[in-house]
């Protein structure tokens, strides 16, 4: 291996040589005359943007059949049971999984100043990720699901995962292997992080039997099964929905802000504590449950501790513009990547609030959880990646900016009021729901029937109706953006620089 | 709770790992000179 990253960069010398060189040198190469590959990135880039306006699409339409049942037009391939999960899976898996991969990338390429390492595997994952998602647009309506939240795919689809994510990695960390500069981006700890932990969480949760090409058995089961899935669930949350997009703060916003992240070692401090904590906080989705007690106070406890690493990220990221808070006002790209950091400070207030098992005796099972959940996804993974791919786009088609600032705008004002009808409208409902479910009269009956309760939530579904449908018009204004933006420029890819010579 | 048998060993495993990986970057100089690597980015020309 030793001998490749030698020849690779073009040097007689041993790669460590730290008595001869400085520690903090970059290896000097052969001139830039080659260029990076930003044709996956393009082609991630540009997926992100349409599985972004499909997945809320279909969010809208599911949210509209909770306000009004009609809408499932007694046909299974329609029903809100089965189209649920295809708008979790499309959502999470295609579109914040193309962006974190376009991202990636992007970044491993130019803080490690090398072209990836394989043109053909990074294909192979591009082609192969498109095909999970189009399988699962196919299934899921047909009603082929594991029945285990965001692991909904069946087994054949699993395994195409696991063998795009093992392309995926073997990119990942062999273009870090091969890399011209010595010290390893923090970006790149958060992208590779995100990268090994979903590996560990997929293989282990969709572990099952296969009884025939369309059905398996869960090798666990009961509460035991619970555990598995909800460790996987909750990491899914902490490594592919927070420490990826993580990857894309430390290096987007500093770029964008022209200014460096404001306190490296924060970054780094945060990141190992971060990665530690979040494998713990699973238990937190099962209180009250057959869970043993135990295990719901571990749960609950790392929960609460995972609160100071998550906002040590916020406050780094959002401080990186100190000295320079004017970009908020001139700038809607920036605006995107800090209001993002915004919503990450109070998803990751609001869940650890959540994890209070005192708390979650109220909000579980209410909408106050999907109140948390879109709060984190639209407010901070929805903007951080539209900032992210509002930088990329114009660069990837050697543009100077995006066609229209103004539509930026527009995207950023309409989706933000969408948010907020969405939380707000799922927090009192969420509130609501809890206390009516939790209201005994004097003799000890139930004062409310469960659809009662129902009852009384629709208004509050029309109101998230609206809120979605706010924020899906601000992605249709951004995909019409990067429409106009790739018309009128031309695909290319950047050279990559000349190695800067050693300090 | 049998599949405690399973997870905690996976967990602590992990744990080492992890570990592991940190010690690595401690001794190969990752961690030295931070500030400058936090402006390195900047001077990309992309």
């Amino acid at each position: 291996m030793k001998g490749l990253w030698r020849a690779q960069c073009g040097v007689s010398t041993p790669y460590f040589q730290s008595d001869l060189m400085p520690m903090n040198s970059t290896i000097p190469g052969p001139s830039g005359s080659a260029t990076y590959n930003d044709t996956i990135v393009r082609q991630f880039a540009i997926a992100a943007v349409i599985w972004g306006v499909v997945s809320m699409l279909v969010g809208v339409f599911i949210a509209a059949q909770m306000a009004w049942p009609a809408l499932n037009f007694d046909l299974p391939w329609l029903s809100f049971g089965r189209l649920r999960p295809l708008h979790t899976n499309a959502a999470i898996f295609a579109f914040g999984g193309c962006a974190l991969f376009a991202t990636s990338y992007w970044v491993v390429q130019r803080t490690c100043q090398v072209r990836i390492i394989s043109d053909k595997l990074a294909a192979l994952h591009f082609w192969l990720w498109q095909a999970v998602i189009v399988a699962a647009a196919i299934t899921l309506p047909l009603g082929i699901t594991r029945g285990k939240e965001y692991a909904e795919l069946e087994w054949p689809i699993s395994i195409a995962i696991a063998v795009a994510w093992v392309a995926y990695a073997v990119v990942f960390f062999g273009t870090i292997g091969i890399r011209k500069v010595r010290h390893i981006y923090v970006a790149n700890w958060f992208y590779g992080a995100f990268i090994i932990a979903v590996a560990l969480l997929h293989i282990t949760n969709a572990m099952s039997m296969p009884a025939t090409l369309w059905k398996s058995y869960s090798v666990y089961a009961g509460v035991q099964d619970a555990m598995v899935q909800w460790w996987y669930g909750h990491n899914a949350v902490g490594f592919f929905l927070t420490a990826g997009f993580l990857g894309i703060v430390y290096y987007f916003i500093p770029k964008q802000a022209e200014r460096p992240v404001y306190s490296y070692r924060l970054s780094i401090v945060h990141f190992w504590a971060l990665i530690f904590t979040y494998m713990w906080a699973g238990p937190h989705h099962l209180h009250y449950t057959a869970l043993p007690d135990w295990t719901q106070s571990l749960g609950m406890v790392f929960s609460l501790i995972l609160l100071a690493p998550s906002w040590g990220g916020m406050i780094n990221g959002v401080m990186t513009l100190s000295g320079a808070w004017h970009k908020l006002r001139d700038d809607p790209i920036i605006r995107f990547m800090i209001v993002a950091l915004s919503f990450y400070g109070i998803a990751t207030f609001e869940g650890p609030m959540m994890s209070i098992k005192t708390v979650n005796a109220l909000s579980h099972y209410t909408d106050w959880g999907i109140g948390h959940v879109h709060g984190g996804t639209l407010g901070w993974v929805g903007f951080i990646s539209m900032g992210a791919l509002y930088y990329l786009v114009p660069r990837l088609y050697g543009q100077s900016q995006m066609h229209s600032l103004r539509a930026i705008e527009l995207h950023f004002w309409i989706s933000t009021l969408g948010i907020v009808l969405y939380i707000a409208s799922m927090w009192i409902a969420g509130v609501m729901q809890g206390l009516m479910w939790r209201s005994i009269n004097t003799d000890g009956s139930l004062t409310y029937t469960f659809v009662e309760s129902v009852k009384a939530s629709i208004p509050f579904y029309i109101i998230r109706f609206v809120g979605g449908l706010m924020y899906l018009s601000g992605m249709a204004v951004m995909a019409w953006n990067v429409a106009m933006t790739v018309r009128a420029g031309r695909a290319q890819d950047a050279r990559i620089p000349a190695v800067l010579a050693p300090v | 709770m049998d599949i405690l048998f399973l997870l905690v060993p996976f967990s602590v495993v992990l744990a080492l790992l992890i570990v592991g990986l940190l010690a690595w970057a401690v001794w190969s100089g990752q961690f030295e000179d931070v500030d400058k690597e936090g402006e390195r980015i900047l001077d990309d020309q992309a």
